[in-house]
């Protein structure tokens, strides 16, 4: 180990910067460059200058060949781009639960020949209970009016001798009770338990559903996401493979001519890297593609359900996301070809 | 500066391409070596540029022994050594300058030194003009010249050079010759593996001869078998 250290230190020694290199050039073809010394920050200088090259080159060896770079990048961003889709789809979900969930209430249909009076004093002693924060009524004809609005059966209704509609309390129950579903059932079956009450609706429990629902394809989208992970490893791991095999005679030639291993590499890692952070890019256009296309009819759907329902994107944060997870798994990719397929090209 | 004790190289195939070798390079030497195809001539190179190991025996260079060298620091050292190969090894998907530049390249240097250094190489070579041609446009002894220039643009101090006249007409062997001698005034040290009789007799420098995987002249070449 101590060795190899010094034998580094030595060949960085022997590396002179650019700011010294002019002015040393006349007294090093005497000398020799084995005593330029480069200073720490210099050294610094040149390792990232060496990379931010190395990233500039193998991009423009990927864009030489278009086509090809395409193709390895948007087999990428379908791999990413599915469970990021599912992912968009669970959120979309989640906040049409939740918005839901603030608005929870009870929906209290009474009994019809309920009178008047006997509905007053059932609201006045609901308000007064602390669980419960507003109480609203909608009478019989009201209820009428709105349902032949909304429903579009006007003219069926016109048809009945008598109102089908009973009167009904909208009961909002205190914060407490949104999300719990065991508190609010009790509150259901004491309201239940009332003389004028005929049934108890409790609007929370397709939320409890969808919540269930959405749990399962949060879980799914997750285990698509680590399954095309895998894939995207493959993918790429596979192209760097082929990349590796195509340059089989300048590897042979670096390494006769002293380049490390880690040498080697880079170039193939940094290819990696690209193919995966491009994947990611076009997965992000995928969806937002995906969802532009969706947007419209959702917004229909809204309107009919008197939802003010906006669509969720991925947005920029998504992107930056799915770009750094295909560049992580790029790399990573990369790095198992490298690995097994390097290491076997020597010179002979 | 290259030292050879006892060296013996046994490929897995059985075949035993040297056997007990001893033999001591001062620096700043120029020597040939020669020997049948098959004498051993290839692996002797192939144990200095470590890309063989010897199977028994030790191989020392520059006071180190290359035994004892693990094999994550060969690129290390294979920056001092500089090889011309018979094939030339060139790339044909850069420019001669890139070729050239490769050995800079691998040891870090910045871009401004590597232009210097590599049209100084060039130069030397004669192949200043050439430097943005592709080498596959180049002649035979155009390529020769150019793994020259590769072999010593990193100022290497020992230069091989395996059958580095091969193919080449007389004048253009002297020509290469008189630039390995060059090379040699400068402090490094050349070994030279040719089955070019009539140029290591008219140079008239030392001879290593080989015989299956032994040596059997080590000196003057007027005295060789």
């Amino acid at each position: 180990m101590g060795r190899r250290n010094m034998q580094r230190n030595r060949l960085q020694k022997s590396k002179p910067t650019r700011r010294e290199s002019a002015k040393k050039s006349s007294r090093e073809l005497r000398r020799g460059a084995s005593d330029g010394r480069a200073r720490l920050l210099d050294k610094l200088k040149s390792y990232f200058q060496n990379h931010g090259q190395l990233l500039l080159r193998t991009f423009q060896r990927l864009a030489a060949e278009p086509a090809q770079t395409l193709m390895t990048s948007l087999v990428v961003a379908i791999a990413l781009g599915l469970p990021a889709a599912l992912y968009v789809g669970v959120v979309n979900l989640q906040q049409l639960g939740s918005r839901v969930e603030t608005t929870a209430q009870l929906t209290v249909f009474l009994k019809k020949e309920a009178t008047e009076v006997a509905v007053d004093q059932l609201r006045e002693s609901l308000l007064s209970e602390s669980d419960i924060t507003a109480v609203d009524y909608i009478s019989r004809q009201q209820a009428l009016a709105e349902f032949q609005i909304l429903s579009g059966f006007g003219d069926v209704l016109a048809m009945l001798d008598e109102n089908p509609l009973p009167p009904v309390l909208i009961v909002q129950p205190a914060d407490q009770f949104h999300g719990d579903l065991v508190a609010s059932e009790a509150l259901v079956a004491r309201l239940k338990e009332l003389a004028l009450v005929d049934d108890v609706r409790l609007d929370m429990k397709w939320i409890q559903r969808l919540r269930g629902m959405l749990e399962v394809w949060e879980r799914l989208a997750f285990s698509l996401g680590v399954a095309l992970a895998l894939g995207v490893l493959l993918i790429i791991g596979n192209t760097i493979r082929l990349a590796i095999e195509s340059r089989r005679d300048e590897i042979v030639v670096v390494k006769l001519v002293g380049g490390t291993n880690a040498y080697v590499r880079r170039p193939f890692l940094y290819t990696g890297i690209w193919y995966g952070a491009l994947g990611g890019l076009l997965a992000w256009l995928l969806v937002a593609v995906g969802l532009q296309w969706v947007d419209g009819p959702v917004e229909r759907l809204a309107v009919l359900y008197q939802s003010i329902f906006q669509l969720q994107g991925l947005g920029f944060s998504g992107l930056l996301a799915l770009i750094f997870i295909g560049a992580v798994l790029g790399l990573i990719g990369a790095w198992l070809a490298v690995a097994r397929h390097l290491g076997s090209i020597e010179p002979k | 500066m290259i030292q050879f004790d006892k060296v013996s190289k046994r490929y897995s195939t059985g075949q035993e391409a040297l056997s007990g070798l001893s033999l001591e390079l001062a620096a700043g030497e120029m020597t040939f070596l020669t020997g049948h195809s098959g004498a051993g001539k290839s692996t002797l190179l192939k144990l200095i540029m470590l890309m063989e190991r010897p199977t028994h025996g030790q191989l020392l260079v520059n006071g180190k022994n290359l035994n004892r060298l693990h094999s994550s620091q060969i690129p290390y050292y294979r920056r001092n050594v500089g090889v011309v190969f018979q094939n030339h090894q060139l790339l044909f998907d850069r420019s001669a300058f890139d070729n050239v530049a490769l050995p800079l390249l691998v040891s870090g240097y910045q871009p401004r030194e590597v232009g210097r250094r590599v049209r100084a190489a060039l130069d030397k070579v004669g192949l200043l003009d050439k430097e943005k041609q592709n080498p596959i446009a180049l002649s035979g002894g155009e390529q020769q010249r150019l793994g020259i220039a590769r072999a010593v643009v990193h100022k290497p101090r020992i230069l091989l050079a395996d059958e580095p006249t091969g193919n080449l007409d007389p004048q253009l062997s002297a020509e290469i010759m008189d630039l390995f001698r060059q090379f040699c005034e400068l402090g490094v040290t050349v070994l030279i593996a040719t089955h070019d009789v009539d140029l290591i007799s008219r140079m008239g420098l030392r001879l290593l001869q080989l015989e299956q995987g032994r040596l059997i002249h080590d000196g003057a070449p007027e005295y060789a078998a």
